[in-house]
């Protein structure tokens, strides 16, 4: 091996890597805030590549009529709830989060079908449909059931992964896409060439890292938030709105979710299906980083990333076999390392 | 769970299917793939519902034990009936690998670490050349018995219920003995089965290793019933099935598993036929169907569709009354060298920079009553936890009979005859009250999981059993022996725990606020009931906030505060210790 495929390789796996990290942290906030483990974070990824993609290619995209048809689910759950005291206000304010604003994304969705949209205006579509889906999506199956165990909301979590990637299917059909490049410059560097889209991965994997440290160890907000993982009902009674701490946690998950996808669907062809693998390596990392602390989970996760670029380059028929195997180790050192801590099951 | 007529009137009913005239031979298939599931999805139901471990990765075991048939019989050639116990084998000893990595895992770390190398070993499957990559093994031989072979799925379906049935016996025979309770109790945490000397990694690696050997049993069979494997059925998608079985069947109940199987092998089934005429799409529109009501299920009716079902039947009242007569040899002894039984030396334990306890230094002799008393937050439980060895110190030393036992584990302390009772109730709601305390006896029990399996344990588990229910009522619960722990008002969960630390037939018994949620008249039994075993012989240390209840019991109190020992004396002497009155009143009276 020389030097020039060494860097490559190294590029190619750091590129990879900071998309991981983004999924990692999305998914270490999300843990964080609602206990929740977050599988459909690859399709948050799939939705927004293909609902970019799309756009861009002037399909009409079903994740619109998605986001739509679960906002007046959300309406009527609020409705429902509230049956005992309506006010109009309240009614107002559901209507026009929930029916009024996805209504207004699936007008202008379908008047940009048949023509291809700008690229700056197919990102801001995507990413608000994704962010609403999303933060519907907490409201529909996981604020019910916010009060049970990590284990049930792990199974939902799953049951939303095999619901939403089957529909992906339907929205997007079994063909892969590919969209357009967010960035066109490119310039290199001794033997490496660096291209727009890379240094956009890199520039905005930065910006996220520090902005939800920022977030989280600076702002009320994110103290809510933080107080709402640690105790719901102390949270409560602290005056912190608990359900809206979650579809905060949704609503960055989604977006980042979203903003991965359309970061890498210019580099990588992706398929309904491919979010889910995607969504695991940034598990990988995240669990390295125990679910817990996102500079670890970013070191962690451009490890995964490199560690992928060279087993796709000596073994790739073993690729995944390895990235997923080098979870063993590090469960192997988390469970001697964990000190035995009784946990109230109840 | 005594009662074996319904599992013999369910196998009777299974073997008589395939005679009913019309039978189509398509229902004959579907119940096939029943059986199959259900027998994964019952290991599941012990490793998750009644364990408390919850594992995507089951059907990577389903594919060691179809892999490892498919490679011997047409590779080696080998016959498939050989090649039965060298499948569970192979799963056994993969669930005996994968487990020692990730049963001592906390909470989701271990789900998810399951789902990682769940996919890992799919894609293992999908890419080795000796198991044909992507296009896995075909050519299998039938299961054959002399000449006749099992070619067709009518002829199999003998064999996959037998399977089933006699997996569901001894699952059932396991979960109703000595370590099936240790099993059961691994869920509710493992500090107070530990306390009681039950070793709970290996517990959970034992259900970890049965849930993989029906996994291995399923895949065995699927491969002579398909006659060829491919990874597909054993990848992340079908693990999680199984976990969704489980949990829509009751994933504490192993019929639950059955049931489960039942409905979604069904469900899968009509979905797949006429969904695709309802709605025109390109395929997969079953597992949108199939994630939502997944999750509609879990909103719900979370505790899954058995109990609920079960819930019609009469309720079964009562149990037999288990025969006291039966003598449960007594604890072993160990010599002791000192007439001192609990010398506490200078213990420290600090929390970073909290110091819980601070050089506490008491003992407890024989036949004596001491109580430890103090504010909140004085460092009584946490001397308690130092003791039992539920925590380490940080320094000092815990001698027991003059040896010391710095740092031993829990396990060890309940075999030197020093038992506890617990602040926080640990009983095990969904478990009876006469089988709460028999957790008690454990180590003074021998039979392990595979005697309990066949129900070569009966003798000794008629000796526990008559300990538990000896020592119930000896503390006055003999009419809630049956009743679930979970339904017991406070005070008398407490009094339970009480029963279950008796039956370690100790040399002292640690009690953790013992009187508190009792009212006045079971205080004084209490008293009395502490009082007649000092008179037998035993010492009892007990930390207490009832004054009246602590001043008129204890031979000797030790008084705590912040972490602190203040004073010790007699109850008349500590009454009037000003020190004592300050901590308790604030300022000096």
């Amino acid at each position: 091996m020389n030097t020039t495929i060494m860097l490559f390789l190294v590029q190619d796996g750091i590129t990879n890597g900071a998309i991981y990290a983004l999924l990692g942290l999305a998914l270490v906030l999300v843990f964080a805030v609602t206990r929740v483990i977050l599988i459909p974070q690859g399709e948050f990824v799939t939705y927004g590549a293909l609902t970019y993609a799309s756009l861009a290619s002037g399909q009409m995209p079903g994740t619109a009529k998605l986001a739509l048809a679960m906002g007046v689910l959300v309406f009527a759950l609020d409705l429902f709830m509230a049956r005992k005291a309506l006010h109009g206000r309240l009614i107002a304010r559901s209507l026009a989060a929930n029916v009024v604003l996805p209504g207004i994304v699936l007008a202008l969705t379908l008047s940009y079908a048949g023509q291809k949209a700008p690229v700056a205006l197919s990102m801001a579509l995507s990413l608000v449909i994704v962010a609403m889906i999303g933060v519907y999506l907490y409201r529909i199956v996981f604020q019910p059931l916010a009060h049970t165990s990590v284990l049930v909301l792990l199974i939902a979590s799953v049951g939303v992964h095999l619901a939403l990637q089957g529909l992906g299917l339907l929205f997007f059909g079994a063909e892969g896409q590919r969209g357009p490049a967010v960035l066109t410059t490119a310039f290199t560097a001794g033997s490496l060439r660096f291209t727009g889209q890379s240094i956009t991965v890199y520039g905005i994997t930065i910006a996220f890292i520090v902005g939800l440290w920022l977030f989280f160890g600076w702002t009320r907000y994110g103290k809510a938030l933080r107080a709402t993982a640690v105790n719901r009902l102390g949270a409560r009674l602290a005056g912190i709105r608990t359900s809206l701490s979650g579809q905060i946690a949704f609503l960055l998950a989604s977006v980042i979710g979203a903003l991965s996808g359309i970061l890498i669907v210019p580099i990588t062809t992706l398929y309904y299906d491919s979010g889910f693998l995607i969504g695991l390596k940034g598990f990988v990392a995240a669990i390295i980083g125990g679910l817990v602390s996102y500079p670890l989970t970013a070191v962690a996760a451009l490890v995964v990333g490199i560690v992928e670029a060279f087993s796709s380059f000596y073994a790739s028929n073993y690729k995944e076999v390895i990235v997923f195997t080098l979870l063993i180790p590090v469960l192997l050192l988390r469970s001697l390392a964990a000190p035995a801590v009784e946990e109230e099951k109840d | 769970m005594n009662d074996r007529l319904p599992i013999l009137i369910f196998a009777l009913v299974m073997a008589a299917i395939p005679f009913v005239p019309g039978m189509p031979p398509f229902w004959i298939v579907l119940l096939d793939n029943i059986g199959l599931a259900a027998l994964v999805a019952m290991g599941l139901v012990l490793l998750t519902g009644v364990g408390g471990l919850t594992s995507f990765g089951q059907a990577a075991f389903v594919g060691f034990g179809a892999y490892t048939t498919a490679v011997l019989s047409t590779a080696y050639g080998l016959s498939p009936w050989l090649t039965l116990p060298l499948s569970l084998v192979v799963s056994g000893l993969f669930a005996v690998l994968l487990g020692l990595v990730t049963v001592r895992l906390s909470g989701h770390y271990l789900p998810l670490g399951t789902l990682a190398w769940g996919l890992g070993l799919f894609y293992l499957f999908s890419k080795l050349n000796f198991l044909g990559r992507n296009d896995g093994i075909s050519a299998i031989p039938p299961l054959s018995i002399g000449t006749f072979k099992m070619l067709d799925p009518g002829s199999i379906y003998y064999a996959i219920w037998a399977a089933v049935v006699l997996s569901a016996l001894v699952t059932v025979n396991l979960l109703d003995s000595r370590t099936g309770r240790a099993i059961r109790a691994l869920r509710r945490g493992h500090v107070a089965a530990e306390a009681f000397g039950v070793h709970t990694p290996r517990a959970k690696l034992l259900v970890f290793i049965h849930a993989a050997v029906l996994a291995g049993l399923s895949g065995w069979l699927y491969a002579h019933l398909q006659r060829a494997v491919n990874p597909t059925p054993f990848g992340a998608q079908a693990g999680i099935e199984y976990l969704f079985i489980a949990v829509v069947g009751g994933a504490g109940y192993v019929w639950g598993g059955v049931l489960g199987a039942a409905i979604v092998v069904i469900l899968k089934e009509v979905l797949q036929s006429y969904l695709p005429l309802i709605v025109h799409g390109s395929g997969q529109v079953e597992t949108i169907v199939f994630g939502i009501m997944l999750v509609l299920l879990l909103q719900l009716a979370p505790g899954g569709l058995w109990p609920w079902l079960m819930s019609f039947l009469p309720q079964r009242t009562g149990g037999k009354r288990p025969d006291t007569s039966l003598k449960l040899p007594a604890r072993e002894r160990t010599p002791g060298q000192s007439n001192v039984l609990l010398q506490v030396d200078k213990a420290r334990k600090q929390f970073g920079g909290v110091i819980a306890v601070n050089n506490v230094s008491f003992d407890v002799q024989a036949r004596e009553i001491v109580a430890l008393i103090g504010p909140n937050g004085a460092g009584k439980s946490t001397t308690f936890n130092l003791i039992t060895g539920v925590l380490s110190a940080t320094a000092g030393s815990i001698s027991v009979l003059g040896k010391k036992v710095d740092n031993a584990p829990p396990q060890e302390i309940v075999k030197l005859g020093i038992s506890r009772t617990f602040q926080h109730v640990k009983l095990v709601p969904d478990m009876t009250v006469l089988e709460n305390v028999a957790i008690g006896a454990h180590l003074r029990g021998h039979s392990g999981p595979i005697s309990s399996m066949l129900r070569l344990d009966r003798a000794d588990e008629a000796r526990l059993l008559a300990e538990a229910a000896r020592q119930i009522e000896r503390v006055g619960l003999g009419d809630q022996m049956h009743q679930l722990a979970g339904s017991l008002s406070l005070g008398q969960q407490r009094i339970v725990e009480i029963a279950r630390a008796l039956c370690v037939d100790p040399m002292l018994l640690l009690l953790d606020e013992p009187a508190a949620g009792l009212r006045h008249m079971e205080k004084q039994q209490l008293a009395k009931l502490l009082r007649e075993l000092r008179d037998g012989g035993m010492s009892v240390l007990l930390v207490e906030h009832d004054m009246g209840f602590v001043m008129n019991l204890a031979d000797r109190i030790v008084v705590l505060d912040f972490g602190t020992k203040i004073a010790e004396g007699t109850p008349a002497t500590i009454k009037t210790n000003p020190e004592v009155i300050k901590a308790y009143l604030g300022v000096a009276a």
